[in-house]
């Protein structure tokens, strides 16, 4: 198992954000079975301070996962939520916005850089949008979503695995934290996109004309 | 020793006999004769024939050991050998094209350059061994090719010899996935190989930097090591059987799948290695190892030496059975990858370290052998062995780690001119060797170690923006008179080629070459095998 790449980034973000100075401890969030446990080591290696394992089975929607976060920000109060755009498993890219949306806070998502200002408690995000680049301005408390190019993410470098063995990681269920996992979604059905069949090479223009007209029926 | 004094001796009266015949011959050539006489057995074997002489075409390789003589005892292609090739393998697989020919006359570095005027594409091992048969009987040199990835210049002609390029044969022709055994035929990609096995659940004993392009039956038969070798072992071990096709078209089948057979002489023994010089591969059969599920690799730093030959101990007696590869680069090989390749960063953060060792393990179990690793990691870490190190997370993180290793020959070229050295020295010796030369040639150029520290395997390389002489007096023969002090080989696994034709004394006696050379007039008579290369050039009469 392995880190969300888009989440990864995210993490990465805050990191940098904390060495700046601007932020005063980093809380890396995972949600899933027993072995997600490994990611959020990982997380903690990167440099995280805390760690929050919700246990919960697989198949989580983001509506869940968004409900859960609301939950969680009412208890631990943080000034920015910093998440991955998308996960590569389902590529929603709805969670973000959704716990935006929960909480009543602003939101800048697909960031590719992200600037913070204390004094103004501002955030200042340009966004990959389809046209370009667009550039936001959000009161803090704010809910970043983070895109490729925002940052490259450190590796965990073994003395900082050693000290996260020490780090605290504390567990939540969801009946805990008054969390109902449903799902509204059903998946019905997942299929592979056709194959593509082989090329033919061709000989001459003429076999091509041929082609064209009674195989592939275009002239 | 003594051995060693007998070649010197046989040097010196060698060197002798050169400065008599060469008074007769013009000056320029005398020069360029006596500046590389210290270094090669090259003897301008016919003097009477010097009037028709055609010096071998190289680049930036200066006189040291590269004047060849065309052998005059080898016709030259006509246009009734054309027409035969065409009759027999038809229009589209017999090319003259000139940029076709182009490609396949040089050399992946761009050091070796043939004029070859005749470049074959046979489909079968039939079509090889008639395409033989008549090169044999019409005295036509022939140049074995694959992928064309060699690093001594042994898969390019070194005059007008006929190509015989075996890519065209690719096939896969079975697999036995109780066994792992693969039976393919030799043009097949290994990169390809690779995948098909992947599938399967299996894959190949060997892996290098060149998968992409290098061909199995090439591999085989220059007894490829690369970086797998220190948990699969050589080739030798691997190859169940192959099958070959002789100079004079003799088809040999030993293309067995058995794990056991001891019925007779090994004959495959000796064409693994040979270089194509014996006879064309054209079908191998390859023992394949499962594929296990849990890959982890670590990127370590280390201050000095020392600390990486006690950090090979301990990874053979902590990691045991699950290492998979042990490879090391020095500092100016990581400021070279990170220069010259895009898209490499060092996973190190910040200080520059002095060595960097790349571990990684294989196994069945992953929780279980990442704890091992993590554990040895950590101790050795306590241990002051490693100052700093980097445990890849997911297939990406060990894919970059990878890449800096595998791509220093990459970056090597793209720096501009490389003096490439490949050794087998004992490991507590090996990186003297690099700081040896690195007094030697100063400023001249930049000294570059690295390579698979876990077989004792130094690739040593000589990095510098163009060829020169200068630099090259300074490191030949010193570096293979060095290694032959340590009783090291002068090439671990790239083979003798033509680079290294005439040096094999730094590193065999002279009667092991005298026997070999006896094998070579067996199985070859007529000498039309890959020409001027592997065994020197003075025992090819």
């Amino acid at each position: 198992m392995s880190m969300n790449p888009f989440c990864e980034i995210a993490l990465e973000e805050a990191l940098k954000i904390k060495e700046s100075g601007l932020a005063k401890e980093v809380v890396a969030v995972t949600m899933g079975p027993s072995n997600c446990v490994d990611t959020l080591r990982t997380g903690l290696a990167m440099g995280a301070d805390r760690g929050i394992h919700v246990e919960a089975a697989r198949d989580l929607v983001p509506l869940s996962v968004a409900k859960v976060l609301k939950k969680l920000v009412e208890v631990e109060n943080p000034g920015l939520l910093i998440l991955g755009k998308q996960a590569i498993d389902d590529d929603c890219n709805q969670t973000g916005q959704m716990i935006a949306a929960l909480l009543g806070w602003p939101q800048g998502t697909f960031a590719s850089k992200v600037v913070l200002d204390k004094e103004k408690q501002v955030a200042t995000v340009d966004r990959e949008v389809d046209g370009g680049l667009e550039t936001l301005c959000l009161d803090l408390p704010a809910v970043i979503t983070t895109d490729l190019r925002l940052n490259q993410p450190r590796y965990a470098t073994l003395p900082n695995i050693m000290k996260a063995k020490s780090k605290p990681i504390k567990r939540y269920t969801p009946e805990e934290l008054n969390v109902e996992i449903k799902s509204d979604l059903e998946v019905v059905q997942v299929t592979e996109p056709p194959k593509r069949k082989a090329g033919v090479i061709l000989s001459s223009v003429d076999e091509l004309i041929d082609k064209l007209k009674n195989e592939a029926h275009v002239i | 020793m003594e051995k060693w004094r007998a070649t010197s001796n046989l040097r010196r009266s060698l060197k002798s006999i050169l400065n008599r015949q060469l008074s007769s011959v013009s000056e320029f050539r005398y020069l360029n004769e006596k500046r590389s006489c210290q270094s090669s057995f090259n003897l301008i074997r016919d003097c009477k024939s010097l009037g028709q002489v055609n010096a071998i075409q190289h680049r930036c390789f200066s006189s040291a050991s590269t004047l060849v003589q065309r052998n005059p005892s080898f016709s030259t292609l006509n246009s009734d050998d054309i027409s035969y090739f065409k009759g027999l393998l038809g229009e589209k697989s017999v090319i003259q094209d000139e940029d076709r020919l182009e490609t396949v006359n040089t050399d992946w570095m761009h050091k070796y350059k043939g004029s070859s005027k005749l470049l074959l594409l046979p489909r079968s091992t039939e079509e090889v061994a008639q395409i033989l048969r008549y090169c044999n009987s019409r005295c036509l040199a022939v140049v074995p090719q694959g992928g064309n990835t060699g690093l001594v210049g042994g898969s390019v002609p070194v005059f007008d010899e006929v190509i015989v390029n075996i890519s065209s044969m690719n096939n896969i022709i079975s697999f036995d996935k109780v066994s792992g055994i693969l039976v393919c035929e030799a043009g097949c990609i290994l990169e390809n190989l690779i995948s098909f096995l992947d599938n399967q659940g299996f894959i190949m004993p060997l892996d290098l930097g060149a998968k992409g392009s290098c061909q199995i039956g090439g591999n085989v038969s220059t007894n490829a090591g690369g970086l797998r070798l220190v948990r699969y072992g050589s080739l030798h071990g691997n190859v169940l059987g192959l099958e070959a096709v002789l100079a004079n078209g003799d088809v040999l089948d030993m293309l067995g799948t058995l794990r056991k057979d001891n019925t007779g002489y090994d004959l495959k023994h000796l064409f693994i290695g040979s270089e194509g010089s014996l006879g064309i591969v054209t079908k191998v059969s390859i023992l394949t190892p499962p594929k296990l599920s849990s890959v982890n690799i670590a990127f370590l730093a280390c201050n000095d030496y020392s600390s990486c030959q006690k950090l090979l101990m301990e990874a053979k007696r902590k990691l045991g059975e699950i290492l998979s590869a042990f490879e090391f680069l020095d500092t100016e090989a990581m400021n070279l990858v990170l220069h010259q390749l895009d898209g490499v960063r060092n996973p190190l953060p910040a200080s520059m370290h002095n060595f960097y060792i790349l571990i990684e393990t294989t196994g069945s179990d992953e929780s279980y052998n990442r704890e091992k690793l993590e554990a040895f990691l950590l101790s050795s870490m306590e241990g002051g062995l490693i100052s700093d190190g980097v445990l890849a997370q997911d297939i990406n993180q060990a894919s970059s780690f990878w890449r800096i290793r595998e791509g220093v020959p990459e970056a090597l070229m793209k720096a501009g001119a490389v003096y490439k050295y490949d050794l087998s020295l004992p490991v507590e010796k090996m990186y003297d060797l690099v700081d040896d030369m690195r007094i030697r040639l100063g400023d001249l150029a930049k000294v570059v170690g690295y390579g698979h520290l876990g077989d004792g395997n130094l690739h040593l390389n000589v990095s510098a923006p163009e060829y020169d002489d200068k630099i090259l007096e300074q490191i030949e023969p010193y570096v293979y008179e060095w290694t032959s002090k340590h009783r090291g080989s002068i090439s671990a696994e790239h083979g003798l080629g033509l680079m290294k034709a005439n040096k094999i004394y730094y590193s065999k006696s002279a009667e092991t070459v005298q026997t070999m050379a006896s094998i070579k007039k067996l199985l070859d008579p007529n000498g039309i095998l890959n020409p001027y290369k592997v065994l020197p050039h003075l025992l090819n009469s």
